[in-house]
């Protein structure tokens, strides 16, 4: 027993030494990453001023194609942001416990999502100078209300849902800071300090920590599915042949799932290799991930199938141009490879034990990443270009669409804008919930004294003041030293 | 109405004399007479006030009658339904009527708020010209997704815009299943800018437009409010397009031909395109019927078509 417990300690000790390392440092590599993200955005900045300043003209979009690239990547990155409330959430509630060296990157991935995905319509707005008109003269019949009410609050579920267990890590971060050289230093024991909020780890704390992510838990799954349900409204609510489907609400929180549980897998396959966080995510994550995803993927092709084989049976004229373009015509060919390529090969590869290893996992997340994104655009596109009323004699740019290189460089600059919140994100706080992977690494070793050691933690004022003590120390970690009470 | 006109025409009377320009039916008829006009040439006028006056056209300048307050325009003209019923048996696709109604609103020539389009519903059936307004529909699924209400519908049965109040999010154009609804792209052409002058705006005249709106349609109120019919009604040839008001049961024609609107339909089974999907337009359609021109020309129809032909699709042309 003792000589467990001394492991234990040791391992919880290198456990938050590997989590808050990459903290301390901002090598060249990091450097040029940036800088490189930053060019991105200001050329994007660059293009989109000049949008403002020339109206959406600049843009590829005429009246027959209202919408397009932005409100796409708008239906993708919203989609990527269930990625969050999926591994923390789900898993949460099913108590997955593999989840626990993940949950911080998806939370993460789902803010910062959410951010870039919420400022894609007021990009495509035509006058964003008139945004207060929304609280001015909002109302609530219209779905596009609907979708800013879902999105905010997720917005703020999630940033909670992302914040709270952050606070016993800050703690951790604040109490580390004293011990170690670091560039910002100032402000970074600023910035601990601020966001621990005063947490010293005692019982009453742990207590109502728990409790509310309990709560936050629970809430935080009915609004991410609201949340697609009404971004697929804003299409399904109009009479137009391929958005009028009853299905849009489930397809595109299916859609979501799919495409946000591949990031995820993105996100944790890059932090372990950039973090050398190999020992916490380990191919065994990769297998157990990588079946949720083919999972979701099933899901997804099931509704694909109902959303196109329903009005592809019966082939109602309207309905019928719009599929026979989809299927034989001018987007024949991408339709098929987003079917084929990006649904079922995926489902084929993680079927097998050997595409669920790191490698061709990574490269199926990324096939289906691109290729829900690409699906987006065929969902908003194809239906504008084939209205019930024929488009005749109109100039040639109004009757076809291909984004052009404002719509490009903008999207860049949304897409570098997620990364670069990442990479800063990164630098500044541990990507791994160190107290939850600690908690895990316990449960592990002794699921029964893990167990008691709750109960303990809960009932006992000694361990507690124990804990302060070597906290105060700043050397031993509050779990580490709840196992030595034992 | 009437009471409405006295009002007004009072109001004009101030302005007339105030800025001495010589305002009347001529330059109250808009842009189409004005365009017509020839510097020096002597011209009659008619004043409000029923005057009539000679005067060298280069005296004339464009009049703007005092454009209702918002709200007025938001609620309509009392008592009335306007209807628009459109004869496919005379429409000869002269596009007389989308001229017209480009003239009045100051609008690009790409743009075509009443587009005349050539449909042939299926291989077998004749094609025919189909003329098509915004149908200001009873049920209208554009102002019930509008988030900030700046498209509405009005208690006479017309739906506008306010283009100081729209946000610009497009989410009427997706949901108009008609393709109606037009966006200001891009900065207004500075020509049609000059045109304006300084009009004030209103949801009643559409201009002057701005960028980063969504326009269309808009039946002319400015011109019912004096009595007057839309633009494309009063310019169609042959009398293809008549206009009036359901609750007088009475709808006229460029001509000045007033008949029943109930006996119209009836007579010439009347219908509304695309019934099926609800949306209850106020135009109505007569089928072309003992057409009074020569078929029609398909190869319209495949003008700005996308490029590539789609296989199972007829001319392009939709069936109703
Ligand atoms: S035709 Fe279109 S724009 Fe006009 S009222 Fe109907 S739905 Fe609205
Ligand atoms: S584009 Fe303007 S009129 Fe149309 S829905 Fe948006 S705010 Fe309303
Ligand atoms: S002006 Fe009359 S005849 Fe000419 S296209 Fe218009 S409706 Fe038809």
């Amino acid at each position: 027993m003792t000589n467990d417990n001394f492991d234990l300690k040791k391992e919880i000790a290198i456990l938050e030494e590997d989590c808050l390392r990459p903290t301390r440092t901002f090598g060249r590599s990091t450097q040029i990453w940036v800088g490189a993200l930053l060019v991105v955005i200001g050329w994007g900045l660059y293009c989109f001023i000049h949008q403002l300043s020339h109206g959406l003209g600049v843009t590829a979009m005429r009246d027959y194609v209202s919408w397009g690239l932005y409100i796409s990547t708008f239906v993708f990155f919203i989609g990527i942001s269930h990625s969050g409330t999926l591994v923390s959430a789900i898993l949460r509630i099913t108590k997955q416990e593999w989840r626990r060296p993940i949950t911080r990157s998806a939370e993460l991935l789902t803010f910062v999502s959410l951010c870039f995905g919420g400022i894609q319509p007021i990009i495509d707005l035509g006058r964003p100078d008139r945004i207060a008109n929304l609280v001015i003269f909002g109302r609530l019949q219209s779905p596009l209300i609907w979708d800013i009410i879902s999105i905010c609050t997720y917005f703020a579920g999630s940033t909670v849902f992302l914040f709270l267990p952050m606070i016993p890590d800050m703690a951790l971060c604040r109490d580390r800071l004293t011990v170690v050289d670091s560039r910002f230093k100032r402000f970074k024991k600023w910035l601990y300090t601020f966001m621990a909020i005063g947490w010293t780890g005692t019982k009453s704390q742990w207590h109502r920590l728990e409790k509310t992510m309990n709560i936050m838990t629970i809430v935080i799954i009915p609004v991410a599915v609201s949340v697609h349900t009404v971004v697929s409204y804003i299409f399904a609510m109009t009479l137009r042949p391929g958005w009028d489907s009853t299905v849009f609400g489930p397809y595109f929180v299916a859609g979501a799932l799919y495409s946000g549980s591949a990031c995820v897998i993105l996100g944790m396959a890059a932090f372990r290799k950039l973090y050398h966080l190999e020992k916490y995510i380990t191919p065994r994550h990769f297998d157990l991930i990588g079946r949720v995803v083919l999972a979701l993927t099933l899901i997804y092709a099931y509704l694909n199938l109902n959303e196109y084989w329903i009005p592809a049976y019966k082939m109602a004229t309207a309905e019928g141009h719009l599929l026979s373009d989809l299927f034989y015509g001018s987007y024949s060919k991408v339709f098929w490879t987003c079917q084929f390529g990006t649904v079922l090969l995926p489902i084929l590869i993680m079927s097998f034990p050997k595409g669920r290893k790191i490698g061709p996992l990574v490269v199926t997340c990324i096939i289906i990443a691109a290729g829900a994104w690409v699906k987006r655009y065929l969902i908003v596109v194809p239906t504008l270009l084939h209205p019930f009323m024929p488009i005749q004699e109109v100039p040639a740019a109004w009757s076809s669409y291909f984004p052009n290189y404002v719509e490009f460089s903008v999207t860049a600059a949304c897409l570098a804008g997620i990364f670069l919140v990442i990479t800063l994100f990164s630098k500044i706080f541990p990507m791994m919930a160190v107290w939850e992977v600690a908690e895990g690494i316990e449960l592990d070793h002794d699921k029964k004294v893990a167990i008691e050691i709750r109960e303990e933690r809960v009932i006992t004022d000694e361990t507690e003041l124990a804990r302060i003590a070597t906290l105060k120390n700043g050397q031993v970690t509050p779990t580490a030293s709840l196992n030595e009470t034992l | 109405m009437q009471e409405d006109n006295k009002k007004e025409n009072k109001n004009d009377r101030r302005d007339f004399l105030k800025k001495g320009l010589l305002g009347g039916s001529v330059l109250a008829a808009g842009a189409i007479g004005l365009n017509r006009v020839f510097a020096g040439e002597k011209v009659k006028v008619v004043s409000p006030d029923g005057k009539v006056y000679e005067a060298s056209a280069d005296n004339l300048k464009e009049f703007h009658p005092k454009p209702v307050t918002n709200d007025e325009a938001r609620k309509g003209i009392a008592g009335k339904k306007f209807v628009m019923v459109i004869d496919e048996s005379k429409c000869d696709g002269c596009k007389k009527c989308t001229e017209a109604c480009q003239a009045m609103h100051f609008t690009e020539s790409d743009r075509e708020w009443m587009k005349v389009f050539t449909m042939k519903d299926s291989d077998a059936t004749a094609p025919y010209f189909f003329p098509k307004p915004c149908f200001h529909c009873d049920n209208p699924p554009c102002t019930k997704v509008c988030p900030v209400n700046a498209t509405f519908k009005r208690q006479d049965g017309i739906v506008l815009i306010d283009n100081e109040r729209c946000i610009g999010c497009r989410m009427c154009m997706a949901a108009c299943p008609y393709s109606t609804r037009f966006f200001n792209w891009s900065h207004p052409d500075p020509k049609q800018t000059a045109a304006i002058g300084d009009a004030p705006y209103s949801p009643e005249s559409s201009y002057p437009r701005r960028m980063g709106t969504v326009e269309k349609c808009d039946f002319c109120p400015d011109m019912l409010r004096q009595g007057k019919m839309p633009a494309c009604v009063s310019s169609c040839p042959m009398d293809a397009i008549y206009f009036g008001d359901q609750n007088e049961d009475a709808v006229t024609n460029a001509s000045g031909v007033t008949v029943k609107l109930g006996q119209l339909l009836e007579d010439n089974a009347g219908y509304r395109h695309m019934e099926e999907l609800g949306t209850e337009p106020r135009v109505y359609y007569l089928p072309p019927k003992n057409r009074k021109y020569p078929i029609p020309d398909v190869k319209n129809a495949e003008k700005g078509k996308k490029s590539k032909k789609m296989p199972g699709m007829d001319n392009g042309a939709m069936q109703m």
